[in-house]
């Protein structure tokens, strides 16, 4: 069982985000980490591969400036090795753009099931990995809690509005995990040591035979016109609880003509 | 603009709240406003969606199991390809929902058209539809457009703008959608579905809801949240925080990555206020909210602001709550 994880390196979301004032894009300079968002896929691709008893786990990544340190950070989960799609003519490309790269290196993966996260944290427009799965001729399950093998297909807990649903689909396929899914493991310090020397193998975008006008700033086909400050909310009333604020809540709800 | 498609999706009888916010915004940008449904007896819709002034709904038929996104995303790439029966729609209109998504994305490729997702507005200008969003947690709104040809995939988000029907209702015919081959991709199938329990109304569309996070300090304690909802007619709702920790489902989270929600009140408990939280919860007409810390960014936005704690305010507010009701 080989499985693919599409590992997003971001700028750490701890820092506040910015927006390139002539592009209106993200600015995604200086070092990038791994998404937290697909550190539920690699741990799910780990234990899917030892529930198989064979198999490893290899990565995706696609980056304007040969970043490594967030695919570093999934090789020393356990990952074997990665593919890295690096190209300065990358940089300001939309979800179907990236979709497109992505598909051409998963191709060189040949995986049983390539995994993905149902949105990334930086960009969050969550089509990606089924607009990967259209141009690789995949099924998809999307939102999925739980994946368990059976055979030639997986069996997917997908969440819905009521509960969830359970569905079969038959390999190779893209599905992709929520957060909190499954418990992600730290890298250990022998993983970590060990994640140095696994191989990082590196494309450009020629070297994948894609058209470089159908990527990048060059390839989108979408744009931000224009940022504005949304309007804000004023605070009201604050007050300080001395054993009766449940007397003020109830008199606001009567005021609301809640209750 | 000239012609507008919505995806309909369906809920027990009609179509989702959804589906009928985005009919109602379609009408006022397009002069010609048609959908697209699946499953069972579409023609059963056919009346309701006419008064939401959609003048054909395309039936892509039962779907047998299958999940949507590929049959259902084929069939509308299908009937753009069969210009014979149909000019082409200016925007494809979606809904933010677990289905919505993956049809976006299948349809998205499958016409190598891109897709706007996270929509909280449409509007018309420059002869173009735009969308706008909420960035950086709602602090700023941007407005993004496509610069190819079309159709636009636009994905929008649930409680975006109000479903109102239209003054006068008109016709709406109901066409058999051009066949679509979904043989390769389309084989996914639902075996199962299992409903958790729920009582009261849905999340999105209460108007009251009472969201726990992080400071009710154990799952034990989320059942003071549920009872209080329970009290006020709402729905409980979640912080991502407890989401994750597994103290409640996904389908109770709000914010950017989860629901919006826009009740009459909003009642946060233990809700610290990041941004990504508020994203989807500062369109309530009011807001309570309850946190020991003074300095929580969600007293920012709240109309009444306690700073209490929980496990003290709660428990006497669910108490007076039931002796009024008694
Ligand atoms: C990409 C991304 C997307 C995200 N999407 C979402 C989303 O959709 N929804 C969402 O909610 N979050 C989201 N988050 C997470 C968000 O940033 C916060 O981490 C989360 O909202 C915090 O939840 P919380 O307020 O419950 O917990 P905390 O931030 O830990 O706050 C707990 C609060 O409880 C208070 N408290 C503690 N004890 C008590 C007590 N006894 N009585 C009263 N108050 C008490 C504390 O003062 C504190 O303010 C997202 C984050 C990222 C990076």
């Amino acid at each position: 069982m080989n499985v693919t994880v599409c590992v997003k390196q971001i700028p750490d979301p701890a820092n506040p985000a910015s927006l390139d004032p002539e592009t209106n894009t993200l600015v995604r300079d200086g070092k990038l980490i791994m998404d937290d968002s697909d550190s539920y896929g690699v741990e799910m691709g780990l234990q899917l591969v030892d529930a198989a008893g064979g198999g490893e786990v290899t990565l995706v990544s696609m980056v304007p400036n040969h970043e490594v340190s967030g695919l570093r950070t999934a090789l020393a989960m356990g990952a074997a090795k990665a593919v890295l799609v690096s190209d300065e003519a990358l940089r300001g490309s939309d979800a179907l753009s990236t979709a497109k790269v992505l598909c051409a290196a998963v191709k060189r993966t040949s995986p049983d099931l390539v995994i993905a996260a149902t949105e990334s944290t930086d960009g969050y427009t969550g089509t990606t990995p089924v607009q990967l799965a259209e141009l690789l001729g995949y099924p998809s399950v999307t939102f999925a809690r739980k994946i368990q093998l059976a055979g030639a297909k997986v069996v997917v807990e997908r969440q819905t509005e009521a509960g969830y649903d359970e569905i079969e689909c038959p390999l190779p396929a893209v599905v992709t995990v929520t957060a909190g899914v499954v418990e992600p493991r730290y890298p250990s310090f022998k993983g970590i040591m060990a994640a140095k020397n696994k191989p990082v193998e590196e494309f450009g975008v020629a070297d994948l035979g894609i058209d470089p006008a159908s990527i990048g700033s060059q390839g989108a086909r979408q744009e931000v016109v224009s940022v504005v400050p949304a309007p804000e909310r004023d605070a009201g009333e604050i007050v300080v609880d001395e054993g009766d604020a449940h007397d003020q809540i109830i008199a606001f709800l009567e005021t609301l003509k809640v209750i | 603009m000239q012609k507008i498609w919505v995806l309909v999706e369906r809920t027990g009888q009609g179509a989702t709240s959804l589906s009928l916010e985005l009919l109602t915004k379609a009408r006022s940008l397009a002069d010609v406003v048609e959908a697209f449904a699946w499953g069972p007896d579409v023609t059963s819709l056919a009346e309701e969606l006419g008064r939401y002034g959609a003048s054909a709904v395309y039936d892509i038929g039962d779907i047998e199991g299958a999940l949507p996104g590929v049959p259902v995303a084929s069939a509308i790439a299908a009937q753009l390809a069969d210009q014979a029966s149909t000019a082409s729609p200016d925007a494809v209109l979606i809904g933010t929902s677990y289905d919505g998504r993956d049809v976006a994305g299948r349809l998205s490729a499958a016409i190598d058209r891109p897709v706007l997702t996270n929509a909280i507005d449409l509007a018309v200008e420059d002869g173009e539809l735009r969308a706008l969003h909420a960035i950086f947690g709602g602090t700023q709104t941007a407005t993004s457009h496509f610069t190819g040809p079309g159709p636009g995939i636009f994905v929008v988000r649930a409680k975006s703008f109000p479903a109102e029907e239209a003054g006068a209702p008109v016709t709406c015919e109901v066409v058999p959608a051009s066949p679509a081959n979904t043989a390769d991709t389309g084989s996914a199938k639902v075996v199962a579905r299992h409903v958790e329990e729920q009582s009261g109304p849905k999340l999105d569309e209460a108007d009251v809801v009472v969201s726990g996070g992080r400071g009710l300090s154990q799952k034990e304690n989320y059942a003071m949240i549920e009872e209080l909802a329970g009290l006020l007619r709402g729905a409980p709702g979640a912080s991502r925080a407890i989401v994750d920790a597994g103290w409640v489902p996904y389908s109770y989270q709000i914010g950017q990555t989860g629901k919006t929600v826009k009740p009459t009140l909003y009642i946060a408990c233990g809700i610290s206020g990041a941004t990504q939280h508020m994203v989807g919860m500062k369109g309530a007409k009011n807001i309570i909210a309850i946190n020991k810390d003074r300095e929580a960014p969600i007293f920012t936005i709240a109309d009444l602001g306690v700073v209490g704690d929980v496990q003290k305010v709660l428990p006497k507010l669910i108490e007076a709550l039931k002796a009024r009701n008694a």
